[in-house]
Parts: structure tokens; sequence; C-alpha cells
């Protein structure tokens, strides 16, 4: 299959166009979750910005990431947030800009308009600094594979690796402690484990 | 170095009564009545036994006798030179005469407050205070240089402020302190100003060195004999209650009697007269100063004497009249009538002394009665204190025979062709008798004569301490006229020979100041007439009532002196405090605390507590960050 | 595989950089920070993989892959947090955690 070298749009082969296609998605699916009312739908389209952004992984020759975006990002710490909320009843209907007002009023402003200048503000000068910019390079089109990857991480990053390990202990150990319920700890439970 | 005993004992003079104060104060409540009288009368008596020896040796061995204790500290003149300022006493015929007035009469007064004041809880305090004043003021008087006179006389201010404010848990007492303590300052500071000028003009503070560079340097006339003798004046005004400075003086009686009696009769208020008999080489150079002196004098005199006619407290009275007599004391200095003056002096302190103190007595009597109008008939329920008074009373207006008639005669005699006084001051004089007189008669009606205007009986001390210091002060005022040619030789050599020429003067002057006297008395007697009658018994008779009109109001505050400095002084002063109630120099410094305290309002905004804006802090640093990276790098590529 | 420039990609990560920190300081609900804070952390993940793409070595993926840990540590005890404040709030207004305020 050879799309890639016949059928440009636009000057643009057909990867290069999922490729920004993918990179719309994200934006705009990011931009819904940020905007969103209603916190389970918000979950997902971050789900959906996060797949997107997958796609544009393997489309920059990251294979390996991609997958590694789509089961563990979206399938494991997306869902972790899903069960969360589900079970502990954090999902109500938040709304930011309600009750909405239109205009230059303090509240407003303090609200969401100076936050969402001074994003403005960062983002323009980030493109400014990418533009200007000395490197000029552009994506190649070597495939890193999943072996590199690992070789890297056995030998290099191990340290890294184990440290990481450690984070996640801690991760562990701490979302276990704080999310206890009230009265469970052992000594306010009789042998059968139900608190007393 | 070894002094002689003669000088030991001019030396130790001051120091018994420093001695017993010291004691009196550490030991305080410990000592009890017996034991503090003795501590503080004993002190008396071995001062007045002293100065006694002392000016003994004076008329025997030498006129004028000096001890040097120690070099207290220099001062540099310009061009290497120094004088040196010392503790050393200095004795001659005017300082003889000082120190027996305030050694002497200092003692019965001693005698009587430590039987008057008995009962007071405090009497140990009392008398302490009392022993430290006869310490500054001997120092005052017995001062070889004018630093060392300025002590005793800040040091008298300081006792007169206590005593005056002894009772202090009444405010009014306090109150009264405070003003005399002011008044008498606003002098003291004419009077160091008067030092400065003096030092910086002769580099002299030594008084007999210094009434001898005067003479050599300065002509009669000058100017800076002129401003100095002025400050000076100002300084005596001060002290001795003279006009303008005057006001303070009746309400210091809201001190105890004996302190009225030493203080305020007979040794502080004198201290202004003192200080000009003493710088009378400095006087003698500036003849207007000696004119206004006359003049605050005659006016003083007249001024006292007629709100003396108005009062209604017996304290008051004799403090107005106290007042009154110093001016006379004043206007004979003015005229150039040294020893006259001082010879004045001495008789008033006895004569005074011995009012108060009987006025103390009948006050005492009458269970702490002071008004007037509430006296009466005292004539045949307290004889002894009525004779007292009398021979007080007698001695002030200067009937003959008594020593108050010489010593006023002296004064009066000298007035008529004096260089700096002239008839006018002769006049006055006369006006200023015959007003000492009808005021005297007044008071004595009242308090004395018609019938009792009291409820409770009298009860006269039988305290023999009491009795026997009034007798003395009896017999050394009407034996007081003894003393005159002593005082005469003793001064002749203080003072320069007055020489005036006494053939122009009209020969009625001398028969008419004799009779001034006896006219008050006839005057008096059918003018106040209502006063002396026994059918007036109905206590409620108008007569006896209280009732003055304004004039008499006037008068009885003092014409008015009070009001005119409340407006003039106080009131300003009073507007100016309040406006910097916030006390605008603590402001200023305050205003590093303020700005400081505006920028951590500023920047507690930015701690509010609030994660997002925590955030947004951050975003906004990089923000300013990138900014500032990308500015440079611009500029850096356009050079 | 295609010529896409690197400062697209930059570019690209940035925009999700920027939008997820806009909704860390505008939203309230502290649910909605911690999904904005995921967004951000998914572009500088974005950011590595294209700058390991150019260099053509696996350490952006290695970089990305210790990211990835970290997200799912944070979210983790971000969630236990979020369970007690619900607790003891009875709301997940973050501005009712002031008390450092000051």
């Amino acid at each position: 299959m050879n799309i890639a070298t016949d059928g440009l749009i636009m000057g643009l082969n057909a990867l290069q166009l999922m490729f920004y296609f993918a990179a719309i998605l994200a934006i705009v699916a990011s931009v819904k979750v940020v905007t969103g009312k209603n916190t389970v739908h918000a979950l997902l389209y971050l789900v959906v910005s996060l797949l997107a952004v997958a796609v544009c992984f393997y489309l920059m020759g990251a294979p390996f990431a991609a997958g590694l975006e789509v089961i563990v990002y979206a399938g494991a710490i997306l869902v972790l947030f899903v069960f969360a909320i589900m079970m502990f009843g954090l999902g109500q209907d938040e709304t930011l800009n309600s009750p909405v007002s239109r205009g230059f009023t303090l509240s407003n402003i303090s609200l969401w308009m100076g936050p969402s200048l001074i994003a403005l503000l960062l983002l323009v000068e980030l493109i400014f600094a990418i533009d200007n910019a000395a490197i000029q390079e552009k994506l190649t089109a070597n495939v890193i594979h999943a072996k590199q990857v690992g070789i890297l991480l056995y030998g290099p990053y191990l340290l890294a690796v184990e440290i990481a390990s450690f984070l996640l202990l801690a991760g562990l150990i701490a979302g276990y402690h704080l999310a206890k319920p009230d009265g469970a700890s052992v000594a306010n439970q009789n042998e059968t484990g139900e608190p007393l | 170095m070894f002094l002689s005993t003669t000088e030991i004992t001019l030396a130790l003079l001051p120091v018994y009564p420093l001695i017993s104060f010291l004691l009196l104060i550490s030991l305080g409540e410990r000592l009890s009545w017996r034991a503090a009288s003795i501590v503080s009368v004993g002190a008396m008596a071995l001062s007045a036994i002293s100065s006694f020896v002392v000016i003994n040796q004076l008329s025997i061995v030498s006129p004028i006798l000096t001890v040097y204790l120690w070099n207290w500290f220099e001062l540099n003149l310009a061009g290497n030179a120094s004088t040196q300022i010392n503790i050393s006493f200095y004795l001659d015929g005017l300082a003889a005469v000082m120190i027996s007035v305030v050694t002497g009469v200092g003692l019965l007064i001693h005698v009587f407050a430590a039987a008057y004041m008995k009962s007071d809880e405090n009497f140990t305090r009392f008398m302490a205070y009392m022993n430290l004043f006869i310490v500054a003021m001997l120092l005052l008087v017995l001062a070889d240089n004018l630093v060392l006179l300025y002590l005793g006389w800040e040091g008298v201010g300081l006792c007169s402020f206590l005593l005056i404010g002894f009772w202090y848990k009444e405010k009014a007492n306090v109150l009264a302190a405070r003003k005399a303590f002011i008044m008498t300052r606003v002098g003291d500071t004419a009077l160091a100003i008067g030092l400065f000028i003096l030092f910086k003009e002769l580099g002299q503070l030594n008084i007999h060195n210094l009434t001898e560079t005067a003479n050599t340097i300065w002509q009669v006339g000058d100017e800076a004999p002129y401003w100095i003798a002025l400050l000076l004046l100002g300084g005596a005004v001060g002290k001795s209650a003279q006009l303008p400075l005057q006001t303070w003086l009746p309400d210091a009686m809201a001190g105890p009697t004996p302190v009225s009696a030493l203080i305020h009769a007979a040794t502080m208020v004198t201290a202004g007269v003192y200080l000009i008999a003493r710088m009378h080489g400095v006087f003698l150079l500036a003849p207007e100063v000696m004119n206004y002196v006359a003049w605050l004098g005659a006016i003083t005199l007249l001024l006292a004497g007629v709100a003396a006619l108005a009062q209604n407290d017996i304290k008051r009275v004799l403090a107005y009249s106290t007042m009154s007599q110093i001016g006379y004391m004043m206007l004979s200095l003015g005229a150039g009538a040294f020893s006259a003056g001082v010879f004045h002096l001495m008789t008033h302190a006895f004569f005074k002394a011995l009012l108060f103190l009987t006025a103390g007595s009948i006050i005492l009597a009458l269970h702490h009665q002071k008004n007037l109008f509430k006296m009466g008939g005292l004539l045949k329920r307290l004889p002894f204190e009525t004779a007292m008074f009398t021979i007080g009373l007698l001695c002030l207006i200067a009937l003959p025979g008594s020593s108050g008639f010489y010593s006023k005669e002296a004064i009066i005699a000298q007035l008529w062709s004096s260089n700096t006084a002239g008839p006018i001051f002769w006049y006055c004089a006369i006006l200023g008798a015959f007003l000492t007189s009808v005021y005297s008669c007044r008071l004595f009606f009242l308090a004395f004569m018609g019938e009792k205007r009291f409820q409770d009986e009298p009860r006269s001390s039988s305290s023999k301490l009491l009795n026997t210091s009034l007798v003395a002060l009896a017999v050394l005022s009407l034996a007081g006229g003894v003393f005159a040619s002593t005082l005469e030789v003793a001064l002749l050599d203080v003072f320069p020979r007055y020489h005036s020429s006494l053939l122009n003067e009209p020969q009625w002057l001398h028969s008419a100041a004799i009779a001034t006297p006896f006219v008050g008395i006839i005057f008096s007697w059918f003018y106040f007439a209502k006063y002396r009658h026994s059918t007036s018994c109905d206590a409620e008779h108008s007569v006896f009532q209280d009732k003055p009109n304004s004039v008499v109001l006037f008068c009885r505050r003092g014409l008015g002196f009070d009001q005119l400095y409340d407006v003039l002084f106080i009131k300003p002063y009073c507007y100016v405090a309040k406006l910097n109630r916030n006390d605008i120099f603590d402001q200023l410094l305050m205003l590093c605390a303020w700005y400081v305290s505006i920028c951590h309002d500023v920047f507690k905004c930015s701690q509010n507590g609030k994660l997002r804006w925590y955030a947004a802090a951050i975003g906004l640093a990089v923000v300013l960050l990138l900014l500032s990276m990308g500015l440079q790098h611009l500029s850096l590529e356009a050079s | 595989m295609s010529a896409i420039p690197l400062s697209h990609v930059l570019i690209l990560a940035s925009i999700l950089f920027t939008i997820g920190f806009a909704g860390v300081i505008v939203r309230k609900n502290t649910l909605f920070i911690l999904m904005s804070l995921e967004v951000m952390l998914n572009a500088v993940g974005v950011a590595f993989i294209g700058a390991g793409s150019v260099w053509q070595q696996a350490d952006g993926q290695v970089m990305f892959i210790l990211v990835l840990t970290l997200a799912a540590a944070e979210v983790a005890v971000g969630l236990a947090l979020l369970i007690q404040m619900q607790k003891r709030f009875k709301s997940l207004d973050i501005d009712l955690l002031s008390k450092l305020k000051g």
C-alpha cells in the first residue's frame, strides 16, 4: 500500500493529514474537557483526547508509546477516575459558568477572563519561542520499536525504573490510607473484620 | 588642708539638716514621732547654734569669712583660660542676716511644725522635706558663686513643690504645687539666661570677682548690665511672687500652715530679694532696671493690698499680705536702699511667720475652718492666739515700737529723694501702708470680734511646743527693732554707702509716714463697724453672708491675673498641644511603620489560600520569564 | 515517517498544555482540576515523543513512560484526597481549602 506516495492533498500525503486531523481532534476534546459541565462526559472527552494523541504518537514513529498511551493512560488511569467517581459519588454536576454573566464584572475577570488571558499569553510566548528556535528539523520516517525502548530502559535508565516503582508503591500506600473509610482500622474491627 | 574651727562650723551649717533629711527619708515609717522630731528639730537647732557662732566670729575676727570645700567643675573659656566653679561658702554681713533668719525662724517653725503635724501619718516625710528645704536655702544664701546659688535656687523650688503638694491625694493641692513650680520655672529660665550672658561677658561666676570685674569693665548705663540685670530681675520676680509671676502664691496656701510660714513668708519668697541684694553690683550699673524694680515693687504692693481686702480665707489674706510686703522690699531695693530692704526682710520674717503659725493654730482649733466669714468672737474664746495674732498684726501695720515700724520707716524715708525712685513711689508706699492697715483691721474684726459664727467650740491647743514657738516669734517681732543698729553695722561693708540729699525733702514726710497706720485703723474702725458689733449675733445676718459683688469677686480672684494668663498662655498652649495630640514627630517616625504596613496589606492579597491563585501566579511568573528571555533574545539578534 | 516539522509537534504540545493550564486555574471543581492536570501531563508526553522521534533515540519514549508512571501515582493519591475532601466538606470546591490564607 503506498498511499503515502500518491494522492497528495494540499501538499500533504494521507498520513500527514491524519496527523493533523488527530491533533485537532485532541485539541477540541481537551477544550471540551476543560469547559465541561458534566463530570462523566468530561472524562469521556478526555479519553477521546488521549486516543487521538495515541494516533499522533503512532504517526510520529513511536508505536510503543501509542500502545502504552491507550492501555495505561486511557485504559487504567482514566478508568480509575471513572471508578472513583462512580463509587464515591464525586460526580455532581459542576458548572463553572453558572450563573453565566456576560461582561466585564469583577467576578468574571477573576473567574475566567483573567486566567484565560494568562494562558493565552503563555501560548503566544511558547509559539513565538518555538517558531524562532534554531532547530527546524523534521520528523523522519524511521520507527522506534519497543525493543529499543526496552534496551534503554534496562540499561542506562535502570535506576529510573526502580525509582518509578518506589513512586508507585508510595502512591499505592497513600491511596489506600487516604481512601480508607472511617472506623476501618484493625482496632475497630472484631475477628471477622466487621467494624465495631 | 586644714580648716579652722570657724571654717568647719561654717561648712557644717548645711550639713546637719542634710544628714537629718537623709536619715528621715531612708528610715521613714520606722521612726516614731518623737524620734523624727528630735532628729529634725535637733538638726535645725545645731544649724542655728552654728550660725550664731559663725556670725559672732564674723563680728570679732573679720568682716568676711570664706571656706572652700572642693572644686565642682571647671569651665573653659576661649583662649586657654578657665574658671573654677567651687563648692565654697562666703559669709559677709548680708549672708549673716540671711542665715540667722533662715536658721532662727526656721528652728522656731520646725518646733511648731513638729507639734502641728503630729497626727499626720506622713510626719517623717514632712520633716524630711522641711530639712531639705533648709539645706537648699542655706546653699543659696551662702553660695560663693552663681552656679551654687542656682543649685540652691532650684532646690528651694523643688522643696516648695514637694511641700505645697504634701497632701498629694487631693488633686487641688497637686495642681497648686504644679502651678507654683511652673511659674517659678519661668523665672528660673530668665535667671539661667542671665547667668549665661554674665559668664559670656565677664568669664566669671564667682560673685565677689564678678562685681569687681563688672565695675571695671562696664559704665553705668551700659547695655550689657541692663540686660543682665533685667534677666536677674525676671528670676527674682518668679521666686518672690511679684508682678507678673505672682499668681502662684495665693494658691500655694494649699500646703500645710508651717509650709506657708517657712517657705512662703519667711524664706523662699525672700530669695529674690536676696538675689537682687547680692547682685547689687550689677544692678547699680543699670539704673533703668532699678527703676523697673521699684515700679514692680510698687505696683505689686498696691495690687496685693487691694486683693487682700476682698479675701474670705484667712491664709489667702496673709498670702497677699506677704506679696505686698515683698513689694516693699523690692521697692526699697529699686530705690537703692539695700540695707533697709534687707532689714525689712528680717522683720517681715518674724511677724509673718508669727501670723501664719497663729493662723494655723486657729484653723486647727476651729476644726480646719479657714473661712473668715465663719469665724468671729475668737477674742474671748482663744485669748492666747488672739494675743499672738494681734502682736503680728501690729508689726504688720508698722505701729511705732514694733520691729515692722523701724524697717518700714527706714524704707519709706529713703524713697523720696532716691535716684531711681521718687515722690510717686513715696505716695505708693504710703497708700500701701494705708491699705495694709485697712485689710489687717478687717481681718482682725472678722476673725476675732463680734459674735461667734461657727458651730463647734474651739479647742485651744495645749501643746507647749506650739505655744513656745509662737511666744518666741512674738518676742522677736516686738523686739526686733533692736537689731537695726546691728544690721546697719553688718551691712555697712556689703552695700555701697548711700548718699541721698535729704535737703530737698518736705518736712511733713516723716510725720505723714508715721501717721498713716493710725489713719488706716481709724478708717477701718468705722468702715468695718458692722463686723465688730456684737449686735450682729445672728449667724444668718446678711452682713456676714459672703455674697460678693462682681468687683469684690474680681479682687478676690487676684485682680483677674489668673484669667489673663489663662487666655494669653494656657489656652493657646493647650490648643497647640491638642493639635499635636498625635505628636507630629512621632508620626514622622511612624511613617516607616505605616509604609511597611501598607506594603504588607498589599502583598497579603496574594496569600489568599486559594490553590488556583497560586497556580495562576506560577503561570504568570513563567509568562514574565519567557517575556524577558524573548526580549533579551530579540535584542541580541538586533545588535 | 513523514515530514512533519518538529515545530508543529511542539506547537501541538503547547496548545494542549495551555488548555490544561487554563483548566487548572479556571475550574473550581477539584475533579476537573485533576483532569486538566492529566491533559497537561499528556501534552508534555507529546513533546517528549516528538523530540525523541526527531533525534531517532528511544529516550523520548522512556521519558514518556516515566511521565506515565508519575501520572498514575498522582491520580491515585489525588483521588484518595478527593474522597477525603468529599467526606469532610461535602463538596469539591477547591476554594474551601483556604486555611493557609493570610
